[in-house]
């Protein structure tokens, strides 16, 4: 009874954790190692904007990844089948609105920009639904037909896209005004890269306060620390999974349609590619934990992108050598949320 | 069945194993011309790949996404040491010997690393691990000659031109093709004794052990990282000697050949389709999936080609030679649903007593 009364008592600070700054520490401490070596202020700014632009993208199609497993145990190895499937949205949304792209004011690119992100959004949580439904349902907590299903899934569904558009590379030209580059100061940043850090940006913080300041993210985050308490509480934590699927899946949509755009191309080996890339960014931020993942995201790209002005032989590795290190130092990754 | 006592069980398994054995055994008389002898080879390695793997996935209950690497390891080691060191059996036997250790102490190092964790995570690692490798692979050209590969020669006594007895009784010819199709043969034939030498041996049962209940297995007394760090290394030995043998048979190493990541899907679906932890649906699956690959496209081109003719364009596409990993996806799914013991497990699905 008495905790109950303290619990009320607002003068009373609840115990906390406390928080563990080092890792948010790592991508400075990175960048700054980098200035030197890299020698030029402007090429290191353009650098580092390019990272983060990087890194904002992959965190766009991985946190969905994480916070899938973190909820409900489930690794989805057809994750990149989704971000495939939100690079040919932009190619069929962006063929009838080629006026609109060419245009060449902001806002008109704008116009175009944004439905089609919307669309590729709602077409990859719909596919979602229907991939939770069919592949990972009927081999929940089983994680070897897991594996092997969700990997069978990622091949349909490659294979499909292939079937319905075709086996080339379907070029994606940038939006006219998100051509070319600002410069800034002596730095030149191209514009599009701005552009994937300001919608990288509002991806994290929609998420931050989705998962701290709403009660739907106080189920989320209490679901992935004991699954079973939250659903003895009277909570459904199968459609919180089945939502939290889906939201995944549409952020990898909107992830693949950035990346593609990135690449001015489209084609169905991204989700493969993409596959290995947000695999090693969730291992490196610890499975289950979106801050781990945020963090991993840029860590990743700012390394790839000094390695490969710096040493282009050894960036072909940096992913790796960075995922071995990181877990030399913690086994379980930057934030180990889970026990498992 | 020979040294193992791990027979096949079932007699139409047993049927169709003899057959696929003695028709591969005899394939050089049975069937003249190049094509069928490729195929007849590239089914022997398959077998010996696909079972390396089953002894992974299969017997330990651990998903590798890096088999393909020590396939490739094996075929990499054969192709650099006989283009650098000319046609020799000494420079096959260094190459074997140097990518057998090279493997070993590979599957070591990430079996240490990541086999600690649950099966996820060992899956996610050895996938980063193999896809770095490939890269590796095709941007140090000065080694292994990048993205076009290694074409090397082989030993005299295995060149298409070497003829051991040409127009013998019988219209018998035996040129050194066929010499070389036996070396994989009998080599594959010996290791897949091994392996089921080995399934059957304590530490095999140990292994199965740890699969179905490893807290179990652990209060037994048994260590489960030892067993499935070596289970690890045994896999990649084997999947290295595949790789030694497919390169000895093509005379050619190359990233599409040995690294890609067809090749491990191509792995996936034999072991699942042909029958997880039995061996013997490496042999069964691999017979399947290279003769549909090579004669059932044909068969998907000419409903293309129908289909295409008659209009239905769009759903023509499906049909699509190209688009047969679609047909096998779908049927990898539904087999791990419904069949997850594969063909043999049907095949052996005797009423029990």
């Amino acid at each position: 009874m008495t905790a109950i009364q303290t619990s009320s008592d607002a003068g009373v600070v609840l115990p906390q954790q406390k928080t563990d700054y080092i890792p948010v520490l790592l991508p400075l401490i990175l960048a700054l190692v980098a200035l030197p070596l890299v020698g030029s202020f402007s090429t290191w700014t353009t650098l580092t904007l390019a990272g983060l632009a990087m890194g904002m993208m992959i965190f766009a199609m991985a946190s969905g990844l994480t916070l899938v497993f973190g909820l409900m145990d489930v690794m989805n190895f057809g994750h990149g089948a989704f971000v495939a499937v939100g690079a040919y949205v932009a190619v069929v949304v962006f063929a009838p609105m080629a006026a609109l792209m060419q245009s060449d004011s902001l806002s008109s690119n704008l116009m175009a920009m944004i439905p089609a992100m919307i669309l590729a959004m709602l077409v990859t949580a719909a596919a979602g639904y229907l991939f939770e439904r069919l592949l990972v349902r009927p081999v929940y907590g089983q994680h070897l037909k897991q594996i092997l299903i969700t990997m069978g899934g990622l091949i349909v569904i490659e294979q499909l896209l292939y079937a319905s558009f075709g086996p080339q590379l379907n070029p994606l030209p940038l939006p006219t005004a998100l051509r070319g580059s600002i410069s800034l100061g002596a730095a030149s940043v191209e514009k599009y890269r701005l552009l994937a850090v300001v919608v990288g940006l509002i991806v994290f913080g929609a998420l931050q306060f989705t998962l701290t300041r709403t009660k739907l993210g106080l189920l989320i985050r209490a679901g992935v620390e004991n699954g079973e308490m939250v659903e003895a509480l009277g909570y459904r934590i199968r459609r919180l999974f089945v939502g939290v699927f889906m939201a995944g899946s549409a952020l990898a949509g909107l992830g693949g349609l950035m990346w593609a755009l990135y690449r001015e191309q489209a084609h169905a080996s991204i989700g493969g590619e993409m596959t290995v890339t947000t695999f090693i960014v969730i291992i490196i931020g610890g499975l289950g934990s979106v801050g781990g993942c945020f963090i991993g995201s840029i860590l990743l790209a700012l390394l790839a992108n000094y390695a490969g002005f710096l040493a282009p032989k050894v960036a072909l590795v940096s992913n790796i050598a960075l995922m071995v290190a990181i877990l030399l130092w913690r086994p379980r990754g930057l934030y180990p949320v889970t026990s498992r | 069945m020979i040294l193992s006592g791990n027979p096949p069980r079932g007699k139409i398994l047993t049927a169709l194993l003899v057959l696929i054995v003695v028709v591969l055994a005899l394939a050089p008389f049975l069937f003249p011309g190049s094509k069928p002898l490729n195929v007849a080879a590239k089914i022997c390695v398959f077998a010996l790949l696909v079972a390396s793997y089953d002894l992974l996935l299969g017997y330990a209950g651990i998903v590798s996404f890096a088999h393909t690497m020590f396939f490739g390891i094996g075929a990499y080691g054969i192709a650099i040491t006989l283009y650098a060191l000319g046609p020799s059996w000494g420079a096959i036997a260094l190459g074997l010997a140097a990518a057998i250790f090279f493997a070993a102490l590979l599957a070591l190092a990430i079996g240490l690393f990541s086999l600690r964790v649950q099966t996820i995570f060992f899956a996610m690692v050895t996938l980063a691990v193999a896809s770095a490798f490939a890269v590796l692979a095709s941007q140090l050209s000065w080694l292994t000659g990048g993205e076009d590969g290694r074409t090397f020669r082989v030993p005299e006594v295995l060149r298409p031109g070497f003829k051991l007895i040409e127009n013998g009784p019988f219209d018998i010819t035996i040129s050194g093709r066929t010499l070389s199709y036996y070396l994989v043969f009998v080599s594959v034939a010996v290791l897949f004794l091994v392996m089921l030498r080995i399934v059957e041996s304590p530490f095999g049962r140990v292994l199965q052990a740890i699969r179905e209940n490893p807290f179990r297995a652990e209060a037994l007394g048994y260590r489960i990282i030892h067993h499935r760090t070596i289970a690890n290394v045994l896999a990649a030995v084997f999947a290295a000697c595949a790789g030694a043998l497919n390169a000895l048979w093509l005379r050619y190493t190359g990233p599409d050949t040995s690294l890609s990541f067809n090749i491990m899907i191509d792995i996936l679906l034999i072991v699942v389709i042909g029958g997880m932890g039995t061996l013997y649906g490496a042999i069964i699956g691999a017979a399947l999936f290279v003769l549909a690959e090579n004669y059932l496209q044909t068969l998907m081109g000419a409903a293309f080609g129908a289909l295409n003719a008659s209009g239905a364009g769009f759903i023509a596409n499906f049909f699509n030679p190209d688009r047969w990993l679609l047909w096998l996806g779908i049927l990898f799914i539904l087999s791990v649903y419904f069949f997850p013991t594969g063909i043999v497990g049907k095949l052996r699905a005797e009423p029990k007593s």
